[in-house]
């Protein structure tokens, strides 16, 4: 019989892989670039919180509002200040940016704050349980799951029923010609900056809720979480991010309780060989976009 | 009278390729001109100069008398000119009623967006059967309606269609040129970007024969027949060189 304790930890490790994941396929639908900075707005997120507990002694909600806001703003500036200039250069250009970026932003940090890593306190419903019908999880499984379920209803209404979620979406079909309908190229580009920060900052929360720490290399395992899940559901469309945070969730999930403890510390590779495996039977993802490429011009 | 469009000694290259050879047209207002010339002579290199994709080397493109060379693309629309792209360029995961809303991106009143929509169902019916649909879903004549009448929810003062005709059957391709001169009897002022010279000039007031980069020829529709062998350019004749290279 399905374990039910298993099924809430897969969904929710599914949902927050999920939010990773969309934040990223945000901004590369429209940019054609993987931002691999990305990781660094939910390292910076954590920072908030951290900073927002420590020095200025904030509520919770507070640190919530000052996480999500500091990964915005580091997801903005870093488009406004890094990635706006070589827009119109070349791909490997802005690609070799997000890495400048992302080595900029961790040795600030390191420089700035500390090498070492920051205890985050963080309210006491991070780390109680709950028992549902025998089966026992940490309540903020119920909240990753409870929050994904709100962000994915308030992000396809965006996308869906506004201009901008209009003009986004046609941006990242043929950004050229969505430009040749007045639509400024700048606002949809930022737009998904500041999208694709807000998630990181959402799974901020989440991603150090699990440990209650931070370090300035902490958005390394979630960059690489999100790009593999992407890059397993189809890169071309935010549907595609999303199942694959889920399936990449669950596949993680699987070989945990699978594998015999003398190979559990080989989990990832693992994991990655079946990703590779899997690539070579369905290169594109399991949701095949109606995208075409076209290059930022 | 000024006309609405002058574009002067206009030269522009991709990389060392050079597209356009200082060539120089002019399109006034009321009036249907025809860009002519085979692949590669030119003829969307200068639409994509005058939308501000392309950044022409040097040369000068007035609209309204305002030089708008090395504007933005998202600019050209607010001025009031709008581009049916060649290949036409649909939102094809976007419905057909998203693709004509984004067509009114700069220009949406909701109650003109409503009349204008009435007005492009009475021009295409197709479009109102297939409004919920995605626009990847429609036939080739069907994008080709969907991208004019995108074009035209911007109420543009200058019109302009590059290779409409393209990938059409030869019936689509009458309907589609019916279209256009229907559009031109309601006053719109028209740029027909055309391989097919011999169709186009069959309805423009004047025209320009580009090869290599250059304006060979130009005149009213008459004269440039009377001039130029239409079956050698459309058939890729002595007129019909690819584009140099320079370093």
């Amino acid at each position: 019989m399905m374990n039910l304790e298993f099924m809430i930890n897969t969904i929710s490790l599914g949902s927050l892989y999920a939010l990773l994941s969309l934040g990223l396929v945000l901004v590369f639908g429209i940019l054609k670039l993987v931002n691999f900075a990305y990781g660094e707005y939910l390292m910076i997120g954590g920072y908030g919180l951290y900073f927002s507990a420590t020095v200025l002694h904030a509520p919770w909600w507070a640190m919530v509002v000052f996480g999500i806001l500091a990964a915005i703003l580091t997801s903005y500036l870093s488009e406004l200040a890094a990635f706006r200039p070589v827009r119109n250069k070349s791909a490997n250009a802005l690609l070799v940016t997000s890495f400048a970026v992302s080595i900029f932003l961790q040795n600030a940090v390191l420089i700035l704050v500390s090498p070492r890593a920051r205890a985050v306190p963080l309210p006491p419903i991070f780390s109680q349980t709950v028992n549902i019908y025998g089966a026992v999880t940490p309540v903020r499984n119920l909240l990753i799951i409870g929050t994904t379920i709100s962000v994915l209803i308030l992000l396809s209404l965006l996308m869906k029923k506004t201009v901008l979620g209009l003009a986004m979406r046609a941006a990242s079909d043929k950004f050229t010609t969505t430009r040749l309908m007045g639509v400024p190229a700048n606002l949809v580009i930022s737009a998904a900056f500041v999208i694709s920060g807000l998630l990181a900052g959402i799974s901020s929360i989440f991603w150090i809720g699990r440990s209650a720490s931070v370090d300035p290399v902490t958005g390394a395992a979630p960059l690489l979480i999100a790009f593999i899940a992407t890059v397993v559901g189809g890169m071309h469309s935010p549907a595609g991010a999303v199942v694959g945070g889920f399936v990449y969730g669950l596949l993680f999930n699987v070989l945990s309780i699978t594998l015999p403890a003398s190979m559990i510390s080989y989990r990832d590779a693992f994991m990655f060989v079946i990703v590779v495996l899997f690539l070579l039977i369905r290169p594109e993802g399991i949701i095949k976009g109606g995208y075409t490429e076209e290059r930022v011009g | 009278m000024t006309p609405m469009l002058t574009v002067e000694n206009l030269s522009a290259s991709y990389g060392v390729v050079r597209a356009l050879n200082d060539i120089s047209l002019e399109v006034n207002e009321g009036e249907m001109v025809a860009l002519l010339g085979v692949n590669g002579a030119g003829k969307s290199t200068t639409l994509k100069s005058i939308t501000g994709v392309l950044r022409p080397v040097k040369g000068s493109i007035k609209f309204l008398g305002q030089e708008i060379a090395n504007g933005k693309p998202e600019a050209t629309v607010k001025r009031g000119l709008s581009l049916v792209p060649e290949g036409r360029e649909i939102f094809g995961t976007l419905t057909v009623e998203e693709n004509l809303r984004l067509g009114a991106f700069v220009s949406y009143q909701r109650d003109r967006y409503k009349a204008d929509l009435k007005e492009m169902f009475e021009l295409f019916p197709i479009l109102e059967e297939r409004f919920t649909q995605p626009g990847g879903l429609l036939s080739g004549g069907e994008q080709q309606m969907l991208a004019i009448a995108r074009a035209l929810m911007a109420h543009p003062k200058l019109l302009m269609l590059d290779e409409p005709s393209l990938g059409l059957s030869p019936a689509m391709t009458d309907q589609i040129f019916e279209l256009i001169k229907g559009l031109r009897d309601r006053g719109s002022t028209i740029l027909l970007v055309e391989q097919n010279a011999e169709r186009a000039l069959g309805i423009v007031d004047r025209a320009y024969l580009l090869a290599s980069g250059e304006v060979q020829y130009s005149g009213t529709a008459e004269e440039i027949r009377r001039q130029v062998d239409i079956a050698s350019v459309y058939f890729g004749g002595d007129d019909a060189a690819p584009c140099e290279v320079t370093q």
